[in-house]
């Protein structure tokens, strides 16, 4: 078994020249990056730390962009026996403050020693730094030049063994932080080993990908794995993709891609919002697996998909599934690769009142499932009912997983580890049923909302809208609703007033709330709100304990919605 | 003519992207930067504009910098049309 280090150094040995990727940037032409540049460039960083007296085994936190610093930086953190950790950018719409605030989570969290980002954005860091705070040195990126000749010796990370964590993955938002992933260099590559083999991994395959790397489908699929399996990798970054969708085809073509990873939205997205001018020549024959995952997959979203491109060479067996997490590094299933991924037609009753996914009867309505595929090679994966009984084949329970490859722990919350379990299963939270040895995903047990393939959780979006004057404390609820339009969920806030029923200006001030709950929410997350229901006092439903219920306030919301419309 | 421009944008931002077609967009009310646009629909905006007044934008123009408020985005229109 190998640690990430010793892995590296022998790809540098044997084929220093391969490309390990092409960077593509805006107005400037294709970078690419040998494996010889990539060593180069990371052990750049490695002395960095070194020099700055970082230990191994201590965490470092990366804001940084596409870019190759992002890329050296990460792998020069491991190569010195650190712990990348990698946190987005602020965006333009991000409130600084509320960016702030998360920085200084995350350092409370994870016990930082270090920062790597760029020089304008270091006052904004060292802001976010509190008094006594672990965070030792702030490193700016121009600083750190690429080594000449790499002395293999002087890098501490090969010390590494591989149960020791390689690096940590967090979702964003006060709740998603506290949750930092810890990953081994052992189940990182367990992953890759079992995964390739799905995949059926070629020596000639060359993934493409605008996926950031701060989210386990982008990290993992979109970078780790082509890169530590020498397959090329063609990197563009999610800041350009979303403004520019019609890049990714026109990447496709000229690199020859044979694999991607999408979110369910980025299939009605690509198809609906690309002009024919932009995609003129484009030939996407090359593409093998593009696997829908991160969010629930929506057959639909690959007809339209299909539909939009395949006069362009797309391929239908080309459409693969995968049902992921983080927890798990990645992978758990793969659909599609050595057959077409499988439409189970499941009885809406059997599945809505029954809780089974049986086959509808003759002209009985029907439901069309997406198969994820089988579990990986080194996943089991079983459903079980609220008391953790195991299900049978067709049930629909909660999915259930053991792997070698699973994560050490939620990095210093040992608390949030042991609760994630139950006698040696993982506990994803995720709703479904398993078919003929296949997994389908069909809901969630916990109350989390996946908009575009980011996991928002809802009690941060709720926290922020209720600290809004004339908003009741503790009334508000957020969930997503589903649009067919978009392939995604829709993040709802509804909330209940403070403000007199008698009031005159009782609808403006409706408004005016509704406004600021648009634009705190949309400042203070990763996400943009839309809609907004201010409700009077007494609307929102509670559980028992005096919770707001999301589930059953979004059943009133949707069915008041609907008798309105 | 401006006029005639800044209503069919503005119609469009408040019905099509904001989903709040009775919500007035005020001329000089910051529309990317304050997060009210998000980048999903920068796209469509760009469609729109092309589709309805004949004039393109650049995706590596589809930021804050290029414009940020309902007048720059009638400026910028006017100039290329």
């Amino acid at each position: 078994m190998k640690t990430f280090p010793q892995y590296l150094h022998q790809i540098y040995t044997e084929s220093p020249d391969k490309p390990a990727i092409h960077m593509l940037y805006l107005r400037q032409p294709d970078l690419t990056m040998s494996y010889r540049d990539l060593i180069h460039g990371s052990a750049g960083y490695a002395h960095t730390l070194q020099a700055a007296g970082i230990q191994p085994g201590e965490v470092v936190i990366l804001i940084l962009q596409h870019s190759d610093d992002l890329v050296y930086s990460f792998f020069g953190v491991t190569l010195h026996g650190a712990i990348p950790a990698i946190m987005p950018f602020l965006t333009e719409k991000l409130l600084p403050e509320q960016y702030r605030r998360s920085l200084s989570a995350l350092f409370e969290i994870t016990a930082p020693a270090a920062v790597i980002t760029y020089p304008e954005f270091e006052n904004e860091v060292r802001q976010a730094i509190q008094p006594g705070s672990t965070v030792r040195a702030v490193l700016t990126t121009p600083n750190i030049p690429a080594v000449e000749t790499v002395d293999f010796n002087k890098l501490r990370g090969f010390d590494r063994q591989p149960e020791d964590i390689v690096l940590l993955q967090h979702s964003s938002g006060t709740t998603g932080l506290q949750k930092g992933v810890a990953l081994s260099h052992k189940a990182v590559f367990n992953q890759l080993e079992s995964y390739s083999d799905a995949l059926q991994l070629r020596n000639d395959d060359v993934v493409v990908s605008w996926l950031p790397l701060y989210h386990d489908m982008g990290l993992i699929a979109g970078f780790i794995l082509p890169i530590l399996n020498r397959i090329p990798l063609v990197l563009m970054s999610p800041f350009d993709w979303v403004r520019a969708p019609y890049k990714l085809m026109q990447a496709v073509t000229r690199y020859r891609g044979t694999l991607s990873w999408l979110p369910n939205f980025a299939y009605n997205f690509c198809s609906q919002k690309i002009r024919a001018r932009d995609i003129e020549g484009v030939d996407l024959s090359s593409w093998r697996a593009i696997s829908n995952c991160s969010e629930p997959m929506i057959y639909k979203s690959h007809l339209m998909f299909l539909e939009r491109f395949q006069p362009y060479g797309l391929r239908p067996e080309a459409l693969t599934t995968c049902y992921a997490m983080a927890e798990n590094v990645f992978a758990v299933t793969q659909g599609g690769v050595t057959s077409r991924v499988t439409i189970d037609h499941i009885s809406q009753r059997g599945f809505l009142i029954d809780r089974v996914a049986r086959p509808p009867l003759p002209g009985e309505p029907f439901m069309k499932m997406l198969s994820c595929g089988s579990p990986i090679s080194n996943s089991q994966v079983k459903v079980v009912d609220d008391k953790y009984r195991d299900l049978p084949e067709r049930q629909v329970g909660e999915i259930a997983l053991q792997s070698d490859c699973m994560l050490a722990g939620y990095y210093r919350r040992d608390d949030l580890t042991a609760k994630a379990f139950h006698n040696g299963w993982y506990l994803t939270g995720d709703l479904g049923y398993i078919a003929d040895g296949e997994v389908y995903v069909t809901g969630r047990k916990k109350d989390l909302i996946i908009v575009g393939g980011k996991n928002i959780y809802p009690q941060d979006l709720e926290a922020l809208a209720g600290d809004i004057r004339g908003i009741h404390p503790g009334r508000v609820v957020a969930f997503g609703v589903f649009n067919e339009d978009l392939g995604t969920e829709e993040v709802i806030i509804v909330a209940e007033t403070d403000v007199d029923e008698r009031a005159q200006d009782l609808e403006a001030r409706s408004q005016q709330l509704a406004d600021e709950i648009r634009l705190r929410v949309t400042r203070g997350s990763d996400i943009t709100v839309r809609y907004v229901k201010i409700v009077e006092r007494g609307w929102l439903q509670k559980t028992s304990s005096g919770k707001v219920a999301r589930s059953a306030n979004r059943e009133k919301y949707l069915a008041e919605t609907v008798i309105n419309s | 003519m401006t006029t005639d421009i800044s209503s069919a944008l503005a119609r469009y931002i408040a019905t099509e992207i904001l989903k709040q077609p009775k919500r007035t967009i005020n001329p000089t009310e910051k529309l990317i930067s304050s997060g009210l646009i998000d980048s999903f629909h920068l796209v469509d905006l760009s469609l729109y504009i092309e589709d309805t007044f004949g004039v393109h934008i650049e995706d590596t123009e589809l930021n804050a910098d290029t414009f940020d408020t309902l007048d720059q985005l009638v400026n910028l229109v006017r100039q290329r049309m």
